[in-house]
């Protein structure tokens, strides 16, 4: 089977291998293709450039004046392959149209965390990435000074040239690069005031989009390398082990090379992806089934015994929680319940390998290829600088992608088959192959005083696989005199794993929908609750505090203002169904304002108000956008996520009965930013937890019911609701 | 096994592969066209949807047996420089975040706008809402399909014209 087409597939594979960027590193082809290759090569990749030369690890200038700036973390959405160079050419004085972005392999040499992970990549990066620009920037004034015989001090810069406007004289970065990259590295470069950033907090398109709209081979799965075969798993359901498989009549058929068994995994490998898929549906496989096969029920049950367990592990304790609840006019007691959830990035798993006698060759989506590297060595013996990752974008990971599992699936089958193969998970596996989120139930207790005081705080995290579902230093923790958080854990054969905002992302939804239960009880408006709560607090901590109240008042105040909280009217006149969220995470804090709608007596979500401080907001266009998808994602998976088992199988498989949200299902969303000058800090989470119990306090007004369990769709809240 | 005879973005393109096999993965692992890409294999997602004479088809359950004379187009030859209207918009209004199921979106809006080139907002919901975007781009994509009806009038043009 091979196309005889034109183009002709080799040179599709090397079009394929050259969109990533810094693909091209690791293959021989003739210089004849080059010409061929590097025109159809996208905007954000070098076209034949001149030599350039090198300043640091993360710029390059050529004699033409392009700046290449390599990206060296992951790029999963997050949009750190734009924000990234734009704060290193800020401090270059650099001509943004002339900045050419490359995506970095791994190389642990030259950077440090090439993690996409926990919000972190800006805050870790933000003064390294700002000290890269200005070095390179005060070599080329000192290349120009030189040149001109004039004092550095009557240079200055701007937009790729340095200028001496006292002789009228100009030169081009181009021009200045390579002598400059001569000159001695400068230690103690002067970093820009903010007021003279010209880039950072402009709108800055994505620096891809030229290879995405056109359809560019840009992600793992688009990554070909002549003479590679394909693979496909059949893992095992939870808690059950491989028997045997009969693969007689599968490695019959056509284009199926082997059919191998691994770690209870039974791996096909072929010549195309669908010939593979359609061998392994044909499998034939026994397995056995242990006592660690669980089903939703047990879960069930298993969070009332937790709930019930002495022996919680306590996570936080501060004063008399006993005597507080014993002295309180009135108690508030409540559960709230979220489910096992896939990831559901776009691009399924799947990964590159080659593992040869000298090492081994990976590409492909990643979000930690430190961890692929580490795992691939330790897994074949070898040292990890035989290891060579190359990272290509990533279509979501949303925490998945955290996990090396994959990598070292393709490693596996490489190895056994001593061929470069490319590891395919369907949409099948990766909703049924695990990693998910962790199922929690959480109950709250809370006791007032006669005033509506909250003198008393209680929170258990029962969990299945979350290990500590809670975040015992959060908010309302400090703001609380007598408080105990704790958590108990079940051991499942369900793996989990980070998913994006892990543990805040459930227990946000909880938490803010339990302080409105609380303000309610105490007859307070929701908003000034909170306040109140910060203020005390502030005047009086109880505890390490590990939030800044200041900050997080911040933004609870402009989410007021711009959503005209208590006091917004509708249409007909009558107040509009508003309920509150806020929550810190990932260091940025972010309010939210969700407004609900009564349409054909069903509660329907109009509007989502958010307000955030991630500091300094580098692009305007990525960090709306984060903001907005992260509101979308918190709304769709709290509306209609859930996965759920019988005897260790999962019950959904597929978009067709799991259900994400879709457009026509989204609510306006209007977004702020603090913007406060204080060092950034990132958005690829942060405003994702609150969106939940924004959502479910607006349902609540519009209602009077509140939905205690994700999905909401599947709530009591919602049962007995006509459409 | 069986030899096919594809008309794709205007050109002819031969592959010999088993009839059963879907147009995306002909596409993609035998004429290297990748910009359509996988994402569920069972029509939901949309994310390999190409043109069939100019009608949006989702590639990944459509058997290559199945094409006989039809002409394709996939994101590749929406426009030869990415100067569709609907591309254009793409970018003009920032849309993409991860970026992997745009190429499915844009091909569900250019054939949607050709069909209906002054679109409600109504009408571009209940024609994109077959499309998931993992990432929540919706807002942007709305916009974008507003900005390249605004920016085509009457006088659509592209590849995608194949009908």
């Amino acid at each position: 089977m091979q196309s005889l087409s034109n183009p002709s597939r080799r040179n599709f594979l090397k079009v394929a291998a050259t969109a990533g960027g810094g693909l091209l590193l690791g293959f021989n082809w003739t210089d004849a293709d080059a010409a061929v290759d590097s025109a159809a090569v996208g905007a954000t990749v070098a076209n034949a450039p001149a030599p350039a030369v090198g300043f640091n690890s993360y710029l390059s200038i050529n004699p033409q004046g392009i700046i290449t700036i390599l990206s060296p973390n992951p790029e999963v959405g997050q949009g750190i392959k734009t924000a990234f160079p734009i704060i290193v050419a800020e401090e270059l004085d650099a001509d943004w149209k002339k900045v050419v972005v490359e995506q970095a392999p791994l190389d642990t040499k030259k950077f440090e965390r090439q993690v996409a992970g926990g919000s972190g990549s800006i805050p870790h990066s933000w003064t390294r990435l700002r000290q890269a620009g200005a070095t390179a920037r005060q070599m080329l004034l000192g290349a120009a000074a030189k040149r001109w015989n004039v004092p550095v001090a009557e240079c200055t810069t701007a937009a790729g040239f340095v200028t001496h406007s006292a002789s009228n004289r100009k030169l081009s970065y181009g021009d200045l690069a390579t002598e400059a990259a001569q000159l001695p590295v400068p230690t103690d470069v002067k970093l820009k005031d903010q007021k003279d950033f010209k880039l950072i907090g402009q709108t800055i398109k994505n620096v891809d989009n030229p290879s995405i709209v056109t359809g560019k081979p840009l992600f793992g799965l688009d990554f070909y390398r002549e003479g590679m075969l394909f693979a496909m798993i059949q893992r095992p359901g939870f808690g059950y082990t491989l028997k045997s498989v009969n693969d007689t009549a599968v490695k019959a058929m056509p284009g199926i090379v082997d059919v191998l068994t691994f770690d209870n995994n039974v791996a096909v490998v072929g010549k195309s992806t669908w010939q593979v898929k359609k061998a392994k549906d044909a499998l034939k496989i026994e397995w056995n089934k242990t006592d660690a096969t669980e089903s939703t029920d047990d879960h069930n049950r298993l969070f009332r015994e937790l709930l019930a367990a002495p022996n919680a592990t306590v996570r936080r304790k501060d004063g008399d929680v006993d005597a507080a609840f014993k002295s309180a006019a009135k108690v508030v007691t409540s559960e709230y319940q979220c489910p096992f959830l896939p990831h559901s990035p776009m691009e399924p798993m799947n990964f590159f390998a080659h593992v040869r006698p000298d090492g081994a060759e990976l590409v492909g989506p990643t979000q930690t290829p430190e961890l692929a590297r580490n795992e691939t060595a330790k897994l074949l013996g070898i040292p990890p600088e035989k290891v060579s990752v190359q990272l290509t974008r990533m279509g979501g990971g949303f925490g998945r992608r955290l996990k090396a599992d994959y990598v070292i699936e393709a490693v596996q089958v490489s190895k056994r088959v001593n061929a470069p193969v490319k590891l395919i998970w369907t949409r099948e596996d990766d909703m049924t192959g695990g990693s998910y989120r962790p199922a929690v139930r959480y109950r709250f207790e809370a006791a007032l005083d006669a005033q509506g005081n909250m003198i008393g705080y209680k929170l258990r995290g029962a969990s299945i696989n979350a290990g500590n579902a809670t975040r015992e230093d959060n908010f309302p923790a400090g703001a609380v005199d007598n408080l105990l958080i704790d958590s108990a854990d079940h051991k499942s054969a369900i793996t989990t794993g980070p998913w994006r905002a892990p543990i805040t992302n459930f227990l946000a939804f909880a938490e803010q929908s339990f302080l409105d239960e609380v303000a309610q009880a105490a007859g307070k408006d929701p908003v000034q609750f909170r306040l109140e709560l910060l203020d005390k607090a502030k005047a009086k901590p109880a505890g390490a505090i590990k939030y800044d109240i200041d900050r997080m008042k911040g933004v609870i105040n402009l989410a007021v203002e711009k959503s005209g909280w208590g006091t917004k009217k509708g249409p007909d006149g009558r107040p509009v169904a508003q309920g509150f969220s806020v929550y810190f995470s990932h260091r940025s804090y972010v309010a939210q304002v969700g407004e609900v709608v009564m349409r054909k007596g069903k509660p329907a979500l109009q509007k989502m108000y958010a307000a955030a401080d991630c500091g300094v907001v580098i692009n305007q266009s990525g960090a709306r956008q984060q903001v907005t998808g992260c509101i979308v994602d918190g709304i769709g998976h709290a509306m209609y996520g859930n996965i759920t088992f019988k005897d260790g199988m999962p019950e959904q498989t597929n978009f067709n009965n799991y259900r994400l949200i879709r457009l026509n299902e989204i609510p306006d969303v209007e977004v702020h930013f603090v913007d406060n000058g204080i060092e950034p800090t990132g958005l690829g989470e942060p405003s994702l937890p609150p969106a939940g119990a924004a959502v479910a306090n607006a349902i609540f007004k519009a209602t009077g019911k509140r939905p205690k369990s994700q999905p909401f769709m599947e709530d009591e809240a919602f049962k007995g609701v006509t459409s | 096994m069986a030899l096919y005879n594809l008309q794709i973005n205007g050109r002819s393109y031969r592959a010999d592969v088993d009839p059963d096999t879907p147009l995306l993965w002909v596409l993609r692992d035998n004429l290297g066209l990748l910009g359509t890409k996988y994402g569920c294999g069972i029509a939901q997602c949309g994310a390999c949807t190409v043109h069939l004479n100019g009608e949006a088809t989702r590639a990944c359950v459509l058997p290559v047996s199945a094409v006989g004379k039809s002409k394709i187009t996939t994101i590749e030859g929406l426009s030869a420089t990415g100067t569709h209207p609907v591309q254009q918009a793409w970018d003009k209004v920032d849309v993409p975040q991860c970026g992997y199921c745009q190429a499915g979106q844009i091909m569900t809006a250019a054939a949607f706008l050709k069909h209906n080139p002054k679109p409600s907002t109504a009408e571009i919901d209940a024609a994109m809402t077959g499309n998931i975007c993992r990432c929540g781009t919706y807002h942007r994509i709305r916009e974008a399909v507003k900005v390249a009806a605004a920016s085509t009038g009457s006088s659509s043009t592209g590849a995608a014209k194949t009908k």
